[in-house]
């Protein structure tokens, strides 16, 4: 008995443990205060400041364009370097498979700051262009989606590809019409992966942004290091709506998959 | 000039594989007649699909030229050839319903709409499943896909059709029904089939020529007819239904000495020859002790329903016997077979065949010798589990009472010795023949088996020896009792 309240205890200490902050901030951004600490009355103008400043639009729309065109071609290039590693031969593929690895695993800070050296000090492009921000983006991207696209391509019958040729596809035709449909959860995975790794990533955006732009990650350290506290409380109501975006995301996409699971397993029982 | 009814011509044909160097089918020449129903069989690993795979395009040959209607197709993609697979496990695009897996390969090819209507609809009527246009793969039972699988081969009026052991994944019932039903499609349409298999009941039944394979070589190539009754060689007579083989020589005109007796026979090769011999289990005689030819003592006795097994020991070797006829166990009986069941094969390359024992602790017996080897290495994908019993592949307890192991060694890897101790097994030199650079010796064993044996110095006949035999020279095959 006394056992069954201490695994119940332990249970709400860890969720508390990971959800308390993100509450406390939740709770704050309704209020007037500028400070953590002395809650003094209802109010929305957190809201009102952060769908109204010009700035912070700006940095909200600049972040979320970067994350999709980012994502967009690391997920093209994680597909395609999917695929070719799977229909390379044995060797090939273990090379490019453990190539794949060590971005994975890979300091961003590392990744950020040698991208600066080859693109900007050494290939002398500037970093306005924003052409070295949205290749660190999509070199921290592409190998995760290389991770989500290959376990699909390893449970596909291997011989569909073959059966396509067979039937007169040629090899374009047999990969966009029949490989490619096949693959598609493995793709979509990937491609929301990468947003939230573009959304989510600091240290390469500072080593390859241009000064006048901010993305969310950067954006917040300056602020937070500031004086200006309309905008730091401001950044409190983003933060919730974020985490709410997150909730409702994740809530979406299991209740999904639950229903799918029950349709399959309703069909299995017929 | 060929003749036209060829449609197919696979010339010296090699395969070797770049990753790992593995040489998977050697020096293969066929040809098909247009409208024949040709099987490749063989044990797994014989080369036989890696063969299909080249007829369709999916591997290269490394050596030699495939011609279809006399002109070479080496180096047309799959799409290019007009030949359509069966695959093994069907390979139905699943993210498609049945009409359009089906139309698949007709809108390759830009065929108008009404025409694929049309055509999807005769080739679903044809495999039976008029209606299923619009249903998901994953709908269809094992049996229903396959039939897809068929129908969307067939759409696109292949002129060789290959189909890469497409009943393998359906139960026993099933795949009796499909076997009668893909012949009668063959009759009906009039294509060439191109079928692998393992399975020798399947190859019998269905075809019209038979390409026996095995580790990547042709072994035979005939009608069903042929290859039961006149087999090329042990291996096609030990794969191809059940049978009794023996080593043995030529002892005089039509009269062979195996099995430790000397039979009549009809296949006629010069005195001393050393042969194979072949006798089916359904034309062994039993009659009264000292009656037959050769006598034994009944071993066991299983009743499988239209005939009885029976096994009986004459000396040291097992003789498997189908019969209406009961007996007991431990019964002294006679066996004989008429001359025209007994099929002689010249022992061409003279590998000395025997069966050695699995005794009860999972180790190689033979002559009461153990042979050092692990019968993990012999098993595919068995293992030693901590007790010391072995399993195989799928995980199931062998049996040692119900194995035996077929060993294979070459003449030249034997030796002779006089220390009567230091070998294997010992016996008499009962026929030596001289073969311009060493003689080949022929031992009769305590054992009544005969040995080959390759040697440069010259022996005396009736010299009593010993074998040296080393078991890293032997070949092993797993047998069921």
């Amino acid at each position: 008995m006394i056992w069954k309240t201490f695994r119940k205890m332990f249970l709400i200490l860890v969720l508390v443990f990971l959800y308390l902050p993100i509450l406390i901030l939740a709770v704050y951004s309704f209020t007037e205060s500028t400070n953590i600490g002395a809650i003094r009355g209802f109010s929305l103008h957190n809201y009102v400041t952060l769908f109204t400043t010009a700035e912070l639009i700006d940095m909200i729309t600049g972040t979320i364009t970067l994350a999709l065109a980012a994502a967009a071609i690391a997920t093209v290039l994680g597909t395609i370097g999917a695929i070719g590693a799977f229909y390379s031969r044995k060797n090939a593929s273990r090379f490019i498979t453990t190539l794949n690895q060590i971005p994975v695993i890979n300091a961003d800070v590392v990744t950020g700051f040698s991208i600066c050296v080859l693109l900007v000090v050494a290939l002398n492009i500037s970093k306005d262009s924003y052409i070295p921000l949205l290749a660190g983006h999509v070199t921290l991207c592409a190998p995760f989606v290389f991770l989500s696209v290959m376990p699909r391509i390893q449970q596909m019958d291997p011989s569909i590809y073959e059966a396509a040729l067979d039937l007169g596809a040629t090899p374009f035709k047999a990969l966009t019409q029949i490989l490619i449909p096949q693959i598609v959860p493995g793709i979509i995975s990937g491609f929301a992966l990468a947003v939230t790794l573009s959304l989510d990533d600091y240290f390469i955006a500072m080593y390859t942004k241009p000064a006048t732009f901010d993305t969310i990650s950067t954006y917040v350290v300056n602020a937070t290091k500031g004086a200006q506290t309309t905008i730091k409380t401001a950044l409190w109501a983003l933060s919730t709506v974020i985490f709410l975006l997150v909730v409702l995301i994740v809530l979406v996409t299991n209740i999904r998959s639950l229903r799918k699971a029950n349709m399959e397993g309703g069909r299995r029982a017929q | 000039m060929e003749s036209k009814d060829t449609i197919i011509e696979l010339k010296g044909i090699s395969k070797v594989f770049e990753d790992d160097g593995f040489k998977a089918v050697d020096n293969f020449n066929l040809e098909v007649k247009r409208g024949e129903f040709v099987t490749f069989l063989g044990p797994s690993g014989c080369g036989k699909t890696t063969t299909l795979r080249m007829i369709a395009g999916f591997d290269v040959p490394t050596e030699g030229d495939i011609l279809l209607n006399g002109k070479s197709i080496i180096g047309l993609p799959p799409y290019e050839r007009p030949i359509n697979t069966v695959f093994q496990r069907y390979a139905l695009f699943p993210h498609m319903n049945v009409y359009d897996n089906i139309a698949f390969g007709l809108r390759q090819k830009k065929t108008p709409k009404d025409m694929i209507d049309r055509k999807v609809g005769r080739v679903l009527e044809l495999v039976d499943l008029e209606g299923f246009e619009r249903r998901a793969i994953r709908t269809l039972s094992g049996g229903q896909q396959q039939r897809i699988a068929i129908a969307r081969a067939l759409v696109n009026e292949p002129e060789i059709l290959l189909l890469d052991e497409p009943l393998g994944a359906l139960d026993l019932k099933m795949r009796k029904e499909m076997q009668l039903e893909l012949k009668d499609m063959h009759n009906k349409l009039g294509i060439t089939f191109i079928y692998v298999t393992h399975d020798q009941e399947e190859a019998l039944t269905m075809s019209d020529k038979i390409v026996v394979m095995s580790e990547g070589r042709t072994q035979q190539i005939g009608t069903p007819e042929d290859i039961y009754n006149e087999p090329a060689n042990a291996f096609v007579a030990d794969f191809i239904g059940e049978s009794n083989i023996f080593n043995g020589m030529m002892t005089g005109h039509l009269k062979a000495r195996f099995c430790g007796g000397e039979f009549v026979c009809v296949d006629d090769f010069e005195e001393g020859t050393h042969i194979t011999a072949v006798v089916r289990p359904e034309d062994v005689e039993i009659t009264a002790p000292g009656h037959g030819t050769i006598n034994g003592i009944v071993d066991s006795v299983i009743f499988k329903g239209i005939h009885y097994e029976i096994t009986v020991l004459s000396g040291k070797n097992e003789i498997v016997i189908q019969t209406v006829h009961n007996a007991r166990v431990g019964d002294r009986v006679g066996l004989r077979v008429d001359p025209e069941n007994i099929h002689i094969m010249l022992a061409e390359d003279h590998t000395n065949l025997f069966y050695a024992d699995v005794n009860h602790d999972f180790r190689l017996e033979y002559n009461g010798h153990h042979l050092d080897t692990s019968l993990t290495r012999i098993i595919k994908g068995s293992k030693r589990r901590e007790d010391g019993t072995v399993v195989d592949g799928n995980g199931d307890i062998l049996e040692p009472d119900r194995v035996r192991i077929l060993v294979s060694l070459m003449p030249d890897d034997i030796e002779m010795t006089d220390d009567q101790d230091a070998g294997l097994i010992q016996g008499t030199i009962s026929n030596l023949i001289y073969k311009g650079d060493h003689y080949s010796y022929i031992i009769h064993t305590e054992l009544e088996q005969d040995f080959v044996v390759n040697d440069e110095d010259l022996w005396n006949m009736g010299d009593r020896v010993s074998l040296l035999m080393p078991v890293d020279k032997m070949k092993f095959t797993l047998k069921k009792k």
